[in-house]
């Protein structure tokens, strides 16, 4: 059995991270120049890690699908970013946000990582508002602040609904200079497809000019992966389109241990499901829920007319509203995490209080906000997202709907919980290393600080963290030893197998068994994703993870036997890309619901309905389960992964059962 | 409105390569009023791919007007007839059963199509790439509030700063000009403390930047702020012409 050093260095939790620094090996300015590092991905992990190396010397090859850097994921974050700046002297802390990332993620990250995430969070704030990164300000000219899920302090920086866009084009302008002064290479529209190794290192990648079609092979010293999370796994997520889990699971094929892949968050507020065309999930952001009030009717009768469509939200009065977050989570109200808040919904609406046709939505709900504050107030915090949920529904929720006894009701939105994000993936120690050597993971596709849920406003801290102030130290313990490494050439054997492997798993997925009459790549992952969502999604349990396991292999077999990509392989060929990205969310799948299975817990969000309370929330069990599940390849897709366990330890904080009651 | 059937004919440039000689073809597509622009033509490619043929290629990520990836020019108006809205933005219930709508890429001198309704547009990171930032190392910075910013002026360089960079003002425009493009960028860090000390000199390299790619001149027509899905002013242009004079009289 493979062994596991997460390299958590000695000392106190608070004085770990600055005991790493003093005593790290650097790789002097001189030396900085004669390594290359490749970096995947320009979202903000990859992104801000490119151009700090770069500053710092080194030279980076950049990747990334879409046409632009600044095209990457992380734009499309909306709500915010947390740091323990205390600004608005509520009793915030390092201490206190490192507390709550660790009760929020449900007790199962690694203590030293998160303390350290807490510890630089306020640099990345100064870091950003130096680039010229405009957050919302008070009349005062003083950064504002709003709050998120899971805590009771305000700690969360906002530039209006678009604070991933703002920190992304921060990153992306930090990379522009770069780029300009040569140190950064920047590689659009190319999709990594392997890893190159050589003598046990990671050395190079083979990406694909989606352009022209061809492979080109890549070398460098180290390679770092910051590719985004697996969500698209399920098909519809809130996830962009291009997102996919193929970098993670190259990796992953080359040794790299895949950790706690079951761990998924479902958010609660998006747009409901609309028809079987859709092609993804709009998220409304959780900053909503400062204001909103989320509610089913009290009275089932009042659901079944809201169902049949005889009935609208706003026809039913305060009196017969339940407000059901607020009645079982009385301390944390509408903010409580989003895994307590996502089940919560699907209780009322497995009970049978859904409030559309479907029966698949509960209620989000301004009217009392608006009363009290006005709507320009509400719409100055929330007007971009009304419109966009306007653009989608046709409901404009700032419009008066109805008065009822001298109250005023507005139209509520409907929302229903949605894939979202993922807490687990390619595993790292302490210094983000994977286990295999050279090579490191960043941002989303690393499994590091969230444990088994992530609060709001936290990946694009830690995004940032690793990006700008973790990796480029970390990187240099690696890299201190690699400066009399000359460069490889990518004529060596080792690149030229790769690349042609690469070059046969294409020729294979334009086979066409069945030709025309095949199925399209779309088609075969709405199954896939229909699966998971089904036993794989809010609630699990044993009998439907092992009939999910059953039926991801009937899915694979499809994809084997039945799959139908046209066009050729040179130039640019969309349904061949997408046909790459499904095979691996196929071997995606079926990790999930591996982990799944084999932890009999719940704890955040993976929730085995087998282990809950009287009361229906998560119960844990940390007398067997108080590790890190690592996933370990075997060789072959068929053949299962083997499990290793990264125990955790618990020094700083006492371990205990999660409550947002009181 | 409750959600209707609708069928229309989407009239789509395709064209192989870059090289290749395009042309329109006619496809009819039936989707619903509630189902997105983008979604209608997902549609329209699995119907495409189930009877062996070749998908239309357009550009898209986020599909909710963030990303700034999509593009299409749709009965001739960048980003379709809706108003401060992307292409992914746009839904079905905007047309009429049975209308015919025309679908194009940009078409401008410096995004030349890569493939269907594909454009390259590396243009626009060339020009952030030559003043686009800030000249400032990660690790130096001083703490958040140390310089107080006020807020009129923050919600200024936040409104600028919403350019998604799709370059619809680029199609838009007659001359294929990229000076409201430009001019968000420049006056975003023209109007904070932070990227004042280089305004003008950054304004002048993304202008002679912009020369250089083949962009045209700013005549005033107004068509870029019409088009903006994301609403950014003319009057950024006002700012950017400002900081250039000032770099020029510097020279
Ligand atoms: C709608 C939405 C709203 C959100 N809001 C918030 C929020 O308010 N606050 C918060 O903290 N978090 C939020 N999140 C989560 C957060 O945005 C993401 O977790 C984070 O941005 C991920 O950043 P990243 O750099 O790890 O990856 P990404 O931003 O996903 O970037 C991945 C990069 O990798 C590239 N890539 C992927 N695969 C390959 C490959 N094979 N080859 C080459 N390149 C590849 C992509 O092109 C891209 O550049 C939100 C997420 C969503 C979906
Ligand atoms: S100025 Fe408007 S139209 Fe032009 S690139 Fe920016 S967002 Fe697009
Ligand atoms: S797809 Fe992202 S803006 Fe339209």
């Amino acid at each position: 059995m493979s062994i596991i050093d997460s390299k958590i260095p000695e000392g106190p939790v608070a004085e770990k991270w600055t005991n790493y620094k003093a005593h790290q090996k650097l790789v002097n300015p001189a030396n900085k120049r004669k390594l290359d590092i490749i970096v995947v991905g320009t979202g903000l992990a990859g992104a801000s890690a490119a151009s700090t190396l770069a500053e710092m010397g080194f030279n980076v090859l950049n990747f990334c699908i879409q046409d632009s850097p600044r095209r990457a994921h992380s734009i499309a974050a909306q709500g915010g970013i947390n740091a323990a700046k205390n600004y608005q002297n509520d009793g915030d802390s390092v201490y206190r946000l490192f507390y709550d990332t660790v009760k929020g993620g449900d007790y199962r990250a690694r203590e030293a990582n998160v303390y350290r995430l807490a510890e630089v969070s306020n640099n990345i704030i100064d870091q950003c508002v130096a680039q010229g990164v405009p957050f919302a300000r008070e009349y005062g000219g003083l950064l504002a602040n709003r709050s998120f899920g899971g805590a009771q302090v305000s700690r969360t920086f906002y530039a209006k609904g678009q604070t991933g866009q703002q920190l992304l084009l921060g990153a992306y302008s930090s990379l522009n200079r770069q780029i300009q002064a040569g140190k950064v290479k920047s590689y659009n529209r190319y999709e990594m497809h392997d890893v190159v190794m050589i003598d046990g290192r990671a050395r190079g990648i083979i990406a694909k000019n989606l352009v022209t079609g061809k492979f080109e092979r890549f070398a460098a010293h180290a390679v770092v992966i910051a590719t985004g999370g697996y969500g698209n796994t399920y098909f519809l997520s809130t996830n962009a389109m291009a997102c996919n889990c193929s970098a993670a699971i190259a990796a992953y094929r080359k040794g790299a241990y895949f950790a706690n892949p079951s761990y998924v968050q479902i958010h609660p507020t998006c747009i409901p499901v609309h028809g079987d065309k859709q092609s993804k999930l709009t998220l409304m952001s959780e900053s909503l829920r400062n204001d909103g009030r989320i509610w089913v009717p009290k009275n089932i009768e009042d659901a079944k007319a809201l169902q049949a469509g005889t009935k609208k939200g706003s026809d039913i009065p305060e009196e017969d509203r339940d407000y059901y977050l607020e009645r079982r989570y009385p301390a944390f109200g509408n903010l409580v995490p989003r895994d307590v808040a996502s089940r919560a919904a699907k209780e009322r609406c497995d009970k049978g209080y859904g409030v559309n046709n479907t029966g698949l939505a509960v209620f989000l709900d301004f009217s009392e906000a608006i009363n009290r504050l006005g709507i320009d107030v509400v719409r100055q915090r929330y007007g971009n997202l009304f419109d966009m949920y306007e653009e989608i529904t046709d409901v404009n929720p700032g419009e008066l709907a109805k008065e009822i006894n001298g109250v005023k009701y507005y139209n509520p939105m409907m929302i229903f919980p949605a894939i979202h994000y993922t807490m687990g993936g390619i595993w790292v120690d302490y210094e983000l290393q994977t286990s295999v050597k050279g090579l490191f993971a960043i941002g989303e596709c690393n499994f590091s600080d969230h444990g088994a849920n992530r609060l709001g406003a936290s990946a694009l801290m830690q995004g940032l963290a690793d990006g700008y102030f973790v990796l480029p130290y970390t990187i240099q313990n690696y890299l201190s030893d690699q400066i009399t490494v000359p460069r490889f050439s990518t004529d060596a054997p080792e690149f030229i197998e790769t690349e042609k492997a690469c070059i046969e798993a294409q020729k294979a997925l334009l086979k066409n068994p069945k030709g025309k009459d095949g199925k399209s790549v779309d088609s075969i992952h709405k199954e896939l994703g229909h699966i998971m969502w089904e036993y794989v999604g809010m609630g699990r349990n044993k009998a439907g993870l092992e009939k999910a396991l059953v039926e991801l292999k009937r899915v694979r077999k499809e994809f084997e036997e039945e799959l139908f990509v046209p066009g050729v392989e040179e130039g640019m060929n969309n349904e061949l890309d997408k046909a790459f990205r499904l095979k691996d969310f196929i071997l995606m799948g079926e990790l999930i619901a591996n982990d799944a299975l084999h932890r009999e817990e719940s704890c955040g969000g993976h929730f085995r309905e087998e282990h809950q309370t009287e009361e229906g929330e998560a119960k844990r069990n940390d007398e067997n389960f108080f590790y890190v599940g690592c996933w370990n390849y075997q060789g072959d897709d068929d053949k299962a992964p083997e499990l290793i366990k990264e125990p955790l330890v618990y020094e700083a904080i006492k371990v205990q059962t999660r409550n947002y009651k009181n | 409105m409750a959600e209707k059937n609708i069928t229309v004919t989407l009239r789509v440039w395709r064209q192989a390569n870059a090289k290749a000689k395009g042309e329109f073809k006619d496809y009819k597509v039936t989707s619903t009023t509630d189902t997105s622009f983008l979604e209608t033509l997902d549609i329209l490619n699995e119907d495409l791919v189930s009877k062996g043929e070749e998908p239309i290629t357009f550009d898209h990520d986020c599909r909710e007007g963030i990303c700034g990836m999509c593009s299409l020019y749709i009965n001739g108006h960048p980003h379709g007839p809706a108003t401060l809205a992307t292409t992914c933005q746009l839904y079905m219930r905007r047309f009429k059963d049975g209308e015919v709508i025309t679908v194009e890429p940009w078409r401008s001198a410096a995004f030349p199509v890569i493939k269907d309704l594909m454009v390259d547009r590396n243009a626009f990171d060339k020009i952030q790439q030559a003043g686009g930032y800030v000249s400032f190392n990660c690790g130096g910075a001083q703490d958040a509030n140390a310089i107080p910013i006020p807020k009129e002026k923050a919600d200024l360089a936040m409104d600028a700063a919403t350019c998604v960079g799709c370059g619809a003002c680029v199609a838009a425009c007659k001359n294929g000009s990229a000076m409201l493009f430009v001019s968000a960028k420049v006056s975003q860090f023209a109007l904070l403390p932070q990227g004042k000390a280089e305004a003008a000199r950054r304004a002048k390299a993304m202008v002679a930047k912009m020369d250089e790619l083949g962009f045209g001149n700013c005549t005033n027509t107004r068509a870029c702020e019409a088009e903006c899905p994301k609403g950014i002013s003319i009057s950024n242009i006002a700012r950017l012409n400002r900081e250039f004079l000032v770099a020029k009289l510097k020279d």
